[in-house]
This record gives structure tokens, C-alpha cells and sequence, in this order.
């Protein structure tokens, strides 16, 4: 099989128009059900990014906190998360989105060794900035695993740089200084910062934090080559009365950005 | 390797937050690294401290407390006389002048037991700068007093309902706000911990304490101590007393945590005696977390104290066997709070009462002054130690 960041080339060269990543907190409300929803996203997504639940997610806002908070009160934890990825092994490829000290604690390298094993092909860490990230990148490409880096609207020129320089599979970009759930402004300024990325970073360039419309990506996949949505799908589900009608209102959902992702 | 610098002890500290701000710790350090050989900004800062803290604090000797614990020569450090009655304020003015001279016009901070924040508002009212406290729900609740003494200095107190709504939740909501004003907004963190050059910053802010203390010991006693007991919550005043005694290998130095209702209990805040190293709120240092890293609820009677991470320099001292870190339970802070009151006619915070809690282990067989670092008064903690005595 292809390394992962094999795998998450092929899902940027492959897609017709911009790649849609939804996001996912593994866990919520039980293993079971986000398993569920995954399986609808899969549908229609180029790349899944799975949350890992965390005690205090510094770079998310209310609506993801409250999905992490659900999991961790149903007991999940990061090997409930990587068994999750492992079922959804054939679908479009899986990052997992986690905090640093999820990696920390088993021992990085027993934590990047499970990944590998569930069939994941990256990893995002929100409290690793790129100076500090050189020896788990060192240890992800040993394991064949993506290490995707952040960049963000306050990264300057020099930082860009070397983020560009050290992407695998993607870089992140966080369309707002903010948390997750922010509003995201489409305006010059987000221009501009999109005009820095494209100078420095050669590598597929995802933007998130705020996106919720189907109108929001349209205006995105101008700049973009994947969008990244979490907590407007968190709320989708939050607004659904049953899980049934939760799963068809992000098929519905999901399939309306894709089209707004098309050429 | 990486091109920019990282303020580490040992391997301890780091910078792990989110890309949005590590520009604004860049800024940070610059104008700290600037202004540190700045005279006209230690001249700001040191005239603040004299004319506005109280500085410097006296060294007040306590015969009666040390005869009960069997010291001949016990002093207290007295940073409970500081203006807004704790060490908190050294901090908070030095972080605003910085802020002042990069051109922030907001202020935030977390704070647990409200001194940190009284102290904000109060730098912030004097500076005239927005200023917005982040404190857990229940922290709030327990010390209601600096909760009114925030608001009536003019600043916007809002309540975190997160986690178990003590200080750990109230600084993860505090770096979210920063993340997202990081342009306009400084972040006055209050105790030495976060992401470098925090710790390094609110230790030099500190250090006054223990620079002071070296010395009117000397000039008191004509020698060093032999003993140097602070209480660790992040760790700000006892950082601040220990690096002036750092390099003096005979003195020796004690940190104390909250026991709370017990080590054996697992309900406490000591990472230091029983946590394992991991990263929280930006700095790698010893921390109370399960086996998945995910970040355990300390529990504590002090909310100054009821925090699970520590600051780095402290996993430093530690490992390196240069500080000693024992314990203190609720129950024996309750004890020495009393104790103090009744046998010197000072009323210890709680967080204070945990390193008077300690003193006959640390001033057992000691030939020579016993200091303990007298970090805040204790009027905020009387309505909690009252009901818990039964005087309500």
C-alpha cells in the first residue's frame, strides 16, 4: 500500500475541483453513531479528518469542545478512535486530528505505530508549531504517516517558508485568528494571506475554521485546493432530532458542498 | 534543527500552542529581550514598586510560630502587605508596561483564586488599558470577594463553565480569546507558566521578591538562610524567591503542593509528586493526566493552588535535585492558616497556608533562618475556612 503521503497526493490530484475534508470527533455521542456519520461523509469526501476527543482543546471553540466533552463522558478513548479509523479503512484516506499530548503520553512512538497500523495516512497536532515538530516528523516518516503543519493569517513571511518547506499532504490553513467555529470573512485580507501561502507553499493548500455554507466553499474554492468544515457539521447533527434524520441531512449537506466544490 | 530559538530548562517549557500565536510570542520576547536592558523601563518598573506596591516588603520575624515548630529563627517574607494583598501585582505591572511599550490596548487574564486577577484590574485601571478575567464558575463562587473587587476596578469578569470551572478552564479559555485578538491584545498570564518566554518573564518579574529577601537576611542576620519555603501552584512566587538563592548550594529550597484530600486520594494538585511529564497550556512540564494524556482535574481547598500543570523551570529544579517538592493537605493548610492567625495576628491566603503547613519538616535540625515566602493575605479565604470551621 502507499505511504500516506501517497495517499493524501493522490486524493488532491484525483478529486475533481477543490477536496472536501470533513471533519469528525470521533466518539460523538458514542463509537457507534460518529461511525455512522463518518460512512455518510465518506460518501462524498476526499479526505476525513477524525478527532481525537481531548480535555482541553485550546485551538477549538464551543461547538467542538462540547463534541470532545460528549465523547470523553461516553468513555472513549484513542484506541476506541484509531479502531474507529481502522472500519472506515477503504474510504477516502484518514488524518487524525489531535492534540499534542495524545501523543505524548502512550510514547510517540507506540502512538504513531497504532496509527500506521489502523491505516491512517497523517496526523494533525494544533499545539505543534513547525519549530518543534522535528523530531515527530521524523518519526511519522518513518511510520509512512503525513504530518500536516498549520499556518495562520499572523504567520509571517519567514514562518510560511518554512512550513512550505516542511508540508507533507497538506497544509492546514486557518482562514480566521481564531478558534474553530469562528466566522470566516472572505474579504482582501484573506486574499492577501492566500496570496502569501501560494508564494510559499507548494504543497495542496486546505482552508478552515469557520466555513459553514455551501455558499462559503463555493467563494473558497477560488483560493483552495480543500476545504475543511468541523463544527457546521457538528451542528447539523446537534440540530437533528434523530440519529436517522441526522445521517440525511449530512448526506444532503455534504453533497451540496461537493457540487459548490466543482469547477 | 529549527531556526528560531526556544526558551527551554532542560527539557522542559517550549512553545506548544497554535500557529496564530506564536507570532505574538515572537513580539513578546523581542520587546522583552529589548527592555530588559532597557533603564528607563526598570526605572518605570522599580518607581511602580515603591511608590505604588509597597515595595520592598518587610522580612517580619514570627518568634511565636517558630517556637511552635521548633525554629529558632523563622521569618516571613511578607508579599501579603503588596498593594491588592499578594505577589501577583510585581507581575502584572511588569507585563503591562510591556504591553504598553508594543502598543496593546486590551488586556486579559485567567485567574483561580482572583489574586492574579485583582491584580490585572488594578495594573489595568492604573494603565488604562480594556481588560477582561477569565475565572472558572466555581472559583468564582468560592472567592466572591475579588470577583466584586474585579468588577469594581472596572473590569469585565467572565465566568468559565468548562471542565470543573477552577483555573485550568479559565486559562484554556483565556488563550482561546488570545488566539483570536492576538492583534490588539496582550495576554498577562500570572503565574510562571505557558509558552516561552512566559515562564522566563514572570520569573524576572518575581525575582524582586526573593532579590529583596537575600538581601534583608543578610542585613538582618549577617548570613544566608538555611531554609527557603514557598507554595507552588504554577509557581510564580516561589520562582521568584528561589532564583536568588538558586546558585547558593547551601540553602536549601522547598516547594510545596496542594495534597489536597490526600495523594493516596489521586484528588490533589501535586504534578510534581505525582504527575508524569506532558504539555499543557504551551509548556512541557510535570502534569497530572491518564494514560491517554488526557488532563486530570486537580482538586484543591486553595484555588490558587487547583491547578493540574506547573511551571517548567520547577520540572527543572526538580529533576535536578536542587529544590525540594513535598506536600500539604487541606486539612493541614486549614491547620496552619489557624495557627498563623492566632500566634502572629496575620491571616495567611490559603495558598500561603500550605507552605506554613510544612515548616516543622523543613525547619527540623536546621541550624539557621527559616524563610517562608508569605505569598498573599487571607481575607479572600475567611468566608470558606469560617464555614468549613463550623464559625458561620
Amino acid at each position: 500500500m502507499p505511504n500516506g503521503i501517497e495517499r493524501l497526493d493522490a486524493a488532491f490530484t484525483s478529486t475533481y475541483g477543490t477536496a472536501f475534508i470533513p471533519y469528525v470527533m470521533a466518539g460523538d455521542p458514542d463509537i457507534a453513531q460518529s461511525l455512522r456519520y463518518a460512512g455518510v461523509l465518506a460518501r462524498y469526501a476526499d479526505v476525513i479528518e477524525l478527532g481525537i476527543p481531548y480535555s482541553d482543546p485550546l485551538a477549538d471553540g464551543p461547538t467542538i469542545q462540547g463534541a470532545g466533552q460528549r465523547a470523553l463522558q461516553a468513555g472513549v478513548t484513542s484506541q476506541d478512535v484509531l479502531d474507529m479509523a481502522e472500519r472506515l479503512r477503504g474510504g477516502p484516506p484518514i488524518v487524525i486530528m489531535t492534540y499534542l499530548n495524545t501523543v505524548l503520553a502512550p510514547g510517540v512512538e507506540r502512538f504513531l505505530r497504532r496509527l500506521a497500523d489502523a491505516g491512517v495516512a497523517g496526523l494533525l497536532i494544533p499545539d505543534l508549531p513547525i519549530e518543534e515538530s522535528d523530531d515527530i516528523r521524523r518519526q511519522t516518516n518513518e511510520a509512512g504517516l503525513a504530518l500536516i503543519p498549520f499556518a495562520a493569517p499572523t504567520s509571517s513571511d519567514e514562518r510560511l517558508e518554512l512550513i512550505g518547506r516542511h508540508a507533507q499532504g497538506f497544509v492546514y490553513c486557518v482562514a480566521v485568528t481564531g478558534v474553530t467555529g469562528s466566522d470566516i470573512a472572505i474579504n482582501e485580507e484573506f486574499a492577501a494571506f492566500m496570496a502569501r501561502c501560494r508564494r510559499f507553499i507548494t504543497a495542496p493548500i486546505a482552508v478552515g475554521f469557520g466555513v459553514r455554507t455551501p455558499q462559503d466553499a463555493k467563494r473558497l474554492a477560488e483560493h483552495a485546493d480543500g476545504v475543511i468544515i468541523g463544527s457546521e457539521i457538528i451542528r447539523i447533527v446537534e440540530s437533528s432530532v434523530t440519529a436517522k434524520e441526522a445521517e440525511v441531512a449530512l448526506d444532503d449537506y455534504s453533497r451540496q458542498i461537493k457540487v459548490a466544490l466543482r469547477p | 534543527m529549527s531556526q528560531l530559538t526556544t526558551t527551554r530548562f532542560g527539557d522542559y517549557g517550549g512553545r506548544f500552542v497554535p500557529e496564530t500565536v506564536i507570532g505574538a510570542l515572537d513580539e513578546l520576547e523581542t520587546a522583552f529581550q529589548h527592555y530588559r536592558e532597557d533603564t528607563e523601563f526598570w526605572s518605570e518598573f522599580n518607581h511602580l514598586l515603591t511608590s505604588y506596591v509597597g515595595r520592598p516588603t518587610p522580612l517580619t520575624r514570627a518568634h511565636k510560630l517558630g517556637e511552635h515548630h521548633g525554629i529558632d529563627t523563622l521569618y516571613l517574607k511578607r508579599e501579603d502587605l503588596c498593594h491588592t494583598g499578594a505577589h501577583k501585582i510585581n507581575n502584572a505591572l511588569g507585563q503591562m508596561l510591556l504591553a504598553k511599550r508594543m502598543g496593546k490596548e486590551r488586556i486579559i487574564a485567567e485567574t483561580g483564586a482572583g489574586q492574579h486577577g485583582v491584580a490585572t484590574a488594578t495594573a489595568a485601571a492604573l494603565l488604562g488599558f480594556n481588560c477582561v478575567v477569565y475565572m472558572g464558575r466555581t472559583d468564582m463562587e468560592r472567592q466572591h470577594l475579588n470577583v466584586v473587587r474585579m468588577r469594581m476596578l472596572g473590569a469585565e469578569v467572565r465566568p468559565v463553565d468548562s471542565g470543573s470551572g477552577t483555573l485550568k478552564d479559565a486559562t484554556s479559555e483565556a488563550i482561546r480569546d488570545w488566539v483570536t485578538n492576538v492583534r490588539t491584545t496582550h495576554y498577562v498570564i500570572g503565574s510562571a507558566v505557558g509558552p516561552a518566554p512566559y515562564p522566563n518573564l514572570v520569573a524576572e518579574f518575581q525575582r524582586v521578591i526573593g532579590d529583596e529577601t537575600r538581601e534583608q537576611i543578610l542585613a538582618l542576620e549577617g548570613r544566608l538562610p538555611a531554609v527557603v519555603v514557598a507554595c507552588i501552584g504554577g509557581g510564580s512566587n516561589a520562582i521568584g524567591m528561589f532564583r536568588a538563592f538558586l546558585n547558593d548550594p547551601d540553602v536549601k529550597l522547598m516547594g510545596v503542593e496542594a495534597a489536597g484530600h490526600g495523594i493516596d486520594s489521586g484528588k490533589h494538585g501535586a504534578p510534581l509528586s505525582a504527575g508524569k511529564p506532558g504539555v499543557l497550556h504551551g509548556s512541557y512540564s510535570y502534569l497530572l493526566q491518564d494514560r491517554d494524556g488526557q488532563v486530570q482535574e486537580a482538586h484543591s481547598i486553595s484555588a490558587g493552588l487547583d491547578y493540574p500543570g506547573v511551571g517548567p523551570e520547577h520540572s527543572y529544579l526538580r529533576d535536578a535535585g536542587r529544590v525540594r517538592y513535598v506536600s500539604a493537605t487541606d486539612v493541614q493548610a486549614v491547620q496552619a492558616f489557624q495557627r498563623c492567625t492566632r500566634l502572629e495576628g496575620i491571616i495567611p491566603a490559603l495558598e500561603t497556608s500550605h507552605a506554613l503547613a510544612v515548616l516543622s519538616q523543613a525547619g527540623a535540625g536546621e541550624d539557621g533562618p527559616v524563610i517562608v515566602c508569605f505569598s498573599g493575605r487571607g481575607d479572600k479565604d475567611v468566608d470558606s475556612v469560617a464555614e468549613r470551621l463550623g464559625m458561620m
